[in-house]
Parts: structure tokens; sequence; C-alpha cells
């Protein structure tokens, strides 16, 4: 489902009946309280509590898995709010519809509607707002993804939150001293009275604020203004992830708990036909078996002893019809959909593929393999269906609102009856993100087939690798109408999908004449979103045959892309940049080779130049990325620049070595023996730089992918001649041409 | 019949079969979550402790060969303040889901007491973990720095 085409189909239905609230409104401070106050804290406004000690603790509506956005969402809440960054944390706001990321919505709805915030009047902004915290609510909303917790959250929530709780503490403060608010000025977490210079600190005042009604567009700072929105600080969640004290959602301990093992059925669509207990009757530990339609599990009290029992079962799975599904099969009903299926007209400018008659053809055929998100920690729930009729889960997923709804509907509960407490994750890529969660539906109904006992359900690798939902295969096909000067008149790009069109597809290069299309495939491996989504592909096909095109017109593919930018001034200066940093044009030694790729999604631009070297066996290294990001500007400069590196290296994997394939109708691959990835090993040297401009702060988490594949096969083009269509590069041989070149 | 481990320096008598594999047992019989499952196949490292020292992927060692041997966990690292390693971890911002990082630390802190100034080369021979979230820059980053740190006489 797309994310962003749901959530503005609600905001249409439902956004013009309610007139709500941005801000809670002070009757729902009490409740926030009891929910995630601790003793001595009190919520001053939606997202924001200030302890009478004066700590700050910014309660964030997403998890954290990994890319830093905790500390950067509480960067911008300090920064409008003036807080003393040493007595600012954070932590993860309760899966309750009270805490429902209504900015999120407002974010996805401005972005669909292409409406820069600032044009929007200030009367109508509270209303906008208002009705998507309500939407938000509403549809159970706190997800983590797109790349959105600082540019949606960050931006239309916690610096406005911010900015009010500072307001209504200089209201409290100006009450206080009976003095005009205008006297006041804040600093380091305390509000002081210029002209007496006495002062107050924010714990002092917090009791007091929380009386005032939050205004929904306080005053916020200029950029110039800012004092730590901008600036690197250390990640507030790294002390506790040196010493093991994170508790991460498999990390759950609950008194007499017991252990669940899985076993899948290996097809897809297979249904469980027969499972024989008598193997394991007499096991030590063995509470239960329970069967799901395509599933088995063993509850036992330990989890090697549910996990050996669930090895010694045979439970016989019928294949539904799906043994003779093969990556061949399904290769060959991607190239059928392309050749002889109809095409859903996408967009067409200019006169679209009529164009193409107007120059010289080139035409190219491109794929990507389904892959898998493979996060560190497999997924996992621990469930408990108590007997007065209440769930209590605890799971690491990219949405704690949506979860607790999509767990009371698995047990038949209503919303109220059940509590998700979520915990970090341990990566997440995509693959914990709503729709996904078989691990929640299986640990639920396991919980409820054992009545009173909590439930640990974890994920072996080997079921995690099997069962997850891919990224999707997809099949590109170019044609390209060239000048005389070598330059695309037509640009045409039909692919295969099993969802929507994406506009991930469409290009920022100048083409006068382009037209896309789709070639619908039905797909029976469950796909989902990875890593960048649809620009995890489209990011390798454009950025593949634009350096064809460049090569056809022997022209250099950095030069060929400047001519293609000239419209583009963002783009040609993230792309020069990193021909700058990268010493793009030196001479190489034979055997090595320099590639560049270039993309723009999440609202961050990304060009990367990497360097590979390919040895006479055909061995490929990559020796050096360099990369720069346009993400407007960072809030966290080496929060940042982590997420580009960690992008640069997940990319690499996939780029070199990812790929899930079918064999009757299941997975092939079990492990990390046999789907590999990057490690120490296979680092190469990563320079990362930010090139910072006035566009709306963009993504961090995911921009960094779509080009690391392009830069590597372009790269290895330049070394070998060897051009590369189909990832990944593992499966071809670069040795022949190695050995031509000697 | 129990089987007697020697965690952190505690002595723990336990009733488990000696296949058990010591993962478990440190985290579900002892729990000591810190140390992470992720692969079962001693392919990622995420488990790393050290038996007698030396870093072991607990995953598929069965605690009945460990008896009796010295098994210092992520939680016996260090007690109160971080140890240099951990520290570097600080400094280099290394983590970022952090799953991985005990099994990381484990390994590493493993490493340089062996060879307190490895090159690139041994390093990546050496630790061969894997962290998915790509904190393979800053690892590098920050042994190295603790290399120099250890040749310039500086911190422990």
């Amino acid at each position: 489902m797309n994310r962003r085409k749901f959530l503005i189909g609600g905001a249409t239905a439902a956004g013009a009946l309610i007139v709500g609230y941005a801000f809670w409104p002070s009757r729902r401070l009490a409740r926030a309280d009891q929910l995630a106050a601790r003793s001595g804290e009190r919520f001053v406004a939606s997202w924001i509590k200030i302890a009478s000690d004066g700590t700050i603790t910014v309660v964030v509506p997403h998890c954290d898995m990994g890319t830093g956005i905790f500390t950067a969402l509480s960067q911008m809440a300090a920064d409008e709010l003036d807080a003393d960054w040493a007595t600012v944390r954070a932590e993860t706001a309760p899966a309750d519809p009270l805490f429902a990321n209504g900015p999120l919505a407002e974010g996805f709805a401005l972005e669909e509607v292409n409406i820069r915030d600032d044009s929007i009047p200030g009367f109508l902004r509270g209303a906008a707002t208002n009705s998507l915290r309500v939407l938000a609510e509403y549809l159970d909303v706190q997800t983590t993804g797109g790349s959105s917790a600082v540019r949606f959250t960050g931006v239309y929530g916690m610096r406005v939150a911010g900015a009010a709780v500072r307001e209504m503490l200089v209201k409290a403060a100006s009450a206080e001293m009976n003095a005009p608010a205008r006297e006041f000025r804040t600093e380091m977490s305390r509000v002081i009275h210029m002209p007496t210079g006495k002062s107050f600190g924010y714990g002092e005042l917090a009791a007091a604020a929380a009386g005032y009604t939050p205004s929904s567009h306080p005053k916020l700072k200029n950029a110039s203004e800012f004092k730590l929105i901008g600036k690197t600080v250390r990640r507030l969640d790294i002390p506790a992830k040196v010493n093991g004290s994170t508790h991460y959602g498999i990390d759950t301990q609950v008194p007499e708990m017991y252990y669940a093992a899985i076993r899948i059925s290996p097809v897809f669509g297979g249904k469980l036909v027969s499972v024989d207990e008598a193997p394991i009757v007499q096991s030590r530990g063995v509470k239960k078996v329970v069967r799901f339609d395509d599933a088995v599990i063993v509850v036992a009290d330990r989890l090697w002893r549910a996990r050996n029992a669930v090895e010694a079962l045979q439970p016989v799975f019928d294949s539904a019809g799906n043994e003779n599904i093969s990556s061949k099969t399904i290769r060959d009903a991607h190239l059928a959909a392309l050749n002889n299926g109809k095409i859903k007209k996408d967009l067409t400018t200019g006169a679209g593929a009529d164009a193409l008659r107007n120059g010289t053809l080139v035409e190219r055929l491109y794929n990507v393999p389904y892959l898998a998100h493979a996060p560190m920690e497999p997924p996992n729930a621990t469930a408990v269906c108590k007997k007065e009729g209440t769930l209590e889960v605890w799971s690491g997923t990219q949405d704690g609102l949506g979860s607790r709804a999509f767990c009371a509907k698995a047990a038949g509960l209503p919303l109220d009856k059940v509590t998700f407490h979520l915990l970090p994750s341990g990566g997440g890529f995509g693959r914990r993100l709503p729709g996904f969660w078989n691990f929640l539906t299986y640990a639920v109904k396991t919980a409820m087939a054992v009545p009173g006992v909590p439930v640990k359900l974890i994920f072996t690798r080997e079921q995690e690798m099997q069962h997850d939902f891919y990224r999707p295969n997809v099949t590109s096909r170019f044609k390209a109408a060239v000048s005389n000067n070598g330059l695309p008149v037509a640009w045409v790009n039909h692919y295969t999908t099993d969802e929507h069109p994406n506009p991930e597809a469409h290009i920022f290069y100048a083409v006068p004449n382009q037209a896309y299309g789709t070639a619908k495939v039905a797909t029976y491996v469950p796909t989902g979103p990875w890593r960048s989504v649809e620009a995890s592909w489209h990011g390798f096909f454009v950025e593949s045959f634009v350096d064809e095109l460049a090569h056809e017109a022997k022209r250099d593919p950095l030069e060929y892309r400047r001519a293609l930018l000239q419209e583009k001034p963002r783009h040609l200066a993230t792309l020069n940049l990193a021909a700058e940093k990268s010493g793009w044009g030196k001479p190489l030694p034979s055997g090595r080779g320099r590639g560049i790729a270039i993309f723009e999604c999440f609202g961050t631009v990304v060009a990367h130049v990497a360097e590979v070297e390919v040895s006479d066996d055909g061995a490929v290294k990559v020796r050096r990325f360099t990369s720069v990001a346009d993400c407007g500007m960072a809030v966290n400069p080496d929060g940042f620049r982590a997420q580009v590196e960690s992008a640069v290296i997940f990319g690499l994997s996939a780029a070199l070595y990812g790929e899930i394939t079918i064999e009757r109708g299941a997975v092939a691959q079990q492990n990390f023996t046999d789907y590999e990835v990057v490690r120490l090993a296979e680092t190469p040297e990563i320079d990362v730089h930010i090139h910072e401009s006035d566009a709306p702060l963009g993504g961090a988490g995911e921009p960094g992918i779509p080009p690391v594949a392009p830069a590597v096969t372009n790269a290895l083009f330049a070394a070998t001649g060897v051009r590369i269509r189909e990832l990944p590069v593992k499966n071809h041989a670069l040795v022949d041409s190695a050995a031509k070149r000697v | 019949m129990g089987i007697r481990l020697i965690v952190n320096g505690i002595v723990h008598d336990l009733d488990v079969e000696p296949d058990a594999p010591l993962l478990w047992v440190i985290r579900d019989e002892l729990n000591l979550t810190g140390t992470k499952f992720g692969c079962g196949v001693a392919a990622c490292g995420a488990c790393t402790v050290h038996v007698n020292g030396k870093a072991t992927r607990s995953c598929v060692v069965p605690v009945g060969s460990v008896a009796d041997a010295h098994i210092t966990t992520i939680e016996g690292l260090s007690v109160g303040t971080p140890t240099a390693v951990q520290q570097a971890w600080i400094d280099h911002q290394v983590p970022q889901c952090g799953y991985c990082q005990s099994g990381m630390i484990m390994a590493v802190s493993a490493l340089l007491a062996a060879n307190p100034a490895p090159s690139d080369e041994q390093l990546a021979a050496a630790i061969t973990n894997i962290c998915r979230c790509g904190t393979f820059p800053r690892i590098r980053a920050a042994v190295h720095d603790l290399a120099m740190r250890k040749a310039s006489g500086g911190t422990p």
C-alpha cells in the first residue's frame, strides 16, 4: 500500500469534517501525565515534559532503529525551547492515540500536494495542523519510515512544540512577576526578566506553564538564531548501546515467560496439512504445539527447547500449486509482461514515445532481484493474553500505535484492552513497517492459545530469511533517441511493478520528451518497502542508462550529466562537489575505475563517486566512496554523515551480493552464510560531504542508497568495459575483460 | 545434574542440558541480555563473549563445553566507567541501532588485548562480525585511534 496516498485519501475524507487542535488542550495533559510522566515531571505541551529539577524530556512518536532521530528531534525541540542541552533526554512516546503523530500526516499531506509550508496563510496553518493531528489519531499513525522523522515530525512537530512551550514558560514568568512578556528572554533553560535580571529555571515554571494553552503557530527562530540545529551533538542513545544496557524487543523479560519457535510453510501460500506431535511429547519443557493455517509453533519453557522441538517435528505443508515457481519463471513473467503485456501509461511529457523517431535509438534492459532486509535483530514479539480479556505486547516495530491497533485486531479486542510497548529495534530498513507484521500475528495468536502465560516468539535467522517481505524483483526497459550532440531527445521507460506506478522513475534530467509506463506483474512472493523503496531500483536503472548514453555519445559521464542538469542548480552543485572531492578525471592505475551516480529522493540529493579495482582474476574491490548529500541543512551533521556511510555499506551489500532467489516456490537462502553482506574487510574508505542549500530539510536514512549500486557498476564499466545490467555484481564474470586488458 | 558456569566472576549452578547453547543460557537463565542473537550459526558475531579471554561466538557453543571456564559478557566488561574500547565507541559515535555492538566490542577488545595496534588487514581478518547499519568505517577509525593512544602511552 502506498502510505502517502493512504494518508491523503483519509485526509480528504476526514479532514473537512474535523476541526480540532494542534496541540492537546489542557484537559488532555492530565492523561498524558498519567501515561508517560514519572514523579516530578509534567507535560507542558505535546511531545515535551519538564521535570521540577529542570530535566527536559522530548517524547518521540517514532521508534529508535538506529538512525539518530531521537537526538535530532530533541535538538529541534530544544533549540526552539532555548533549553540547556545537558538537561535534555529523549524517550519513546507511548503507543497511545494521544501521541499519534499529526506532524507526520501533515508532512506527507504537504508533500503530496506540493505546497511549501510558508505558502499556507497563518490562520489556515492551525486548521490544517489540527485536522491532520486528529487524522493521525484516527489512523493510529506513529510510523517511522519515508525518512520522515526530521523533515516532518521535526519541522511540523518538534520545533513548533519547543517554541510553544517556550512561550508558555514566558507567560508563566510574566504572570509570576506581573510584568509584560516582552520584558523576558530565554536562555539555557531559564526565563530571564531583562529589566531586573531576575530569572526562573524551567523546572520552577513548568507547573504554571502547563496551565496555558499552547499556540499552534508560535514564533519560530530564523536559521541564524539556531544554537543546536545544524550543530553536531553526541547521540543521546549511544552510551547505553556500548554496554549492553539498551533493551530491544528481543530482550523483553516477563516473569514466568514461555518461548515460542516457529516453522512456516517454506513455499509461499502453502498450508499446514499435518503435524505429528509424537516425536516431542516426551521432550523436556515442551508445553504446547500451536497449529496455524500456514505454520506450526512449539511453546516451551526455554527457547532452545522450543527450537529443538520444532526441528524434531516433521510438519507436512502443501505447496498450493506454487512448487514450480522459480526465479527463472518470475524473470520470464516480467519479460513477458514488458514484451506482450499491456503497458499502463504513467507520465508523458512533450511528444513522449513519438519522439523516439527523432534520433538514434538506444535500448537497454535492466533487472534487480528480490532482497531481504536482514536486520540484525530477527523479528520477535512477546505477548500475554490475560484472563481478564486484555492483551499486552512488547516488540520493536516501525509504528507503535499502529502495532497496538494491529494486535488488537488480531486478538479481536478493542484498542483500549491492548497495551503495546514499543522497544528499540535492532535495525528496521522497512522490515518492521505496518503491513509486514507476520511476527506480531503469530505472537498474538500463540499467546491466545496459552491464556495467562507470556510467550516470546523469536524468528530464527532462517525463518526470517525465508519469510520476509522482500524488495521486489523489477525489470525495466529503456529506450532513448539520441540527437547528433549525443544528448537524448526522447526517454521512454517501461518497468514491471506489482503495485502502483513509481514517481521515483521520473528523471530530473532535461530531456524534452519523456514517457513512462508500467507492466503489471502478479507476484506471489510477498514484497514490501526496503530502505529507499522504489528509489532503490530506479536509482540503479536511471543512473545506469544515463551512463550508457554518455558512453554511446563518447562523452565523459560527469560532463554528460552536467549537460543534462543545467536547469537543476542544486543537483549540479552536488554532482560537482562529488567530482571535485573524488578527484574525478585524475588518472588511475590499470584495473581501476571511477563511476558516478546521482539521485534524489525523500527531499535529499545524493551523488556518489565509487572507485573500484578489479584484479586479473576478476575479483572486485570497492576502494573508495566519495559522497555528497544536499539535505538542505543537516540537523546533526555528524549523525547525518553516519547515515550516508550506513547507506553506502547497506547499498554495497545489495549491489555486490544481495539476491534472494526462488526455487520450487521457496526462498533458497537460509542465513548470512548464503545471503552475504559487506563486512569490515569489504568496507571502502568513505568520505562524506554535506552540501548545504536553501532547500527544505530532506531525509537522511534512505537517500544515500539509490546511487550506490550504479556508482559501483559504472565504475566497473570504466575499469573493465563490462556493463552490468542485472544485480548483483557477484553473478558476473569480470575476468575475461581483465585478461583482455593485459 | 547441574552445570557450573562462571560468568563475569559469578559462579552459577544451572539445571540445563549440556547441549543448550551458551548464548541462550546467558540470556534466559542469567538474564544477561546484552549478548545478542543474530544468526544462530556463528556467522554474524552478535553473540560474541569471552571464554577464558578468547572471543567466542556463543550461539554455537554447548554450555557443557565451557563448564568451569571464565566467561565474560558485555555486562562484565566494565563496571561503572566504560573501558577504553567503549569510550572510543562513544567518541567516534560508532553505534547506530547498536544491536551488533556488544559483539563488536567484545571481539575488538579481545583482539586489542592480543594485538594493540592491528593493521587494517589484521583488523579485517580478525573482526568478521556483521553490522547491517554499516558502522565499519567508524569501527576502523576507533580502533586505530585506540592503537595510537596506546602507542603514545595515553589512556589505558
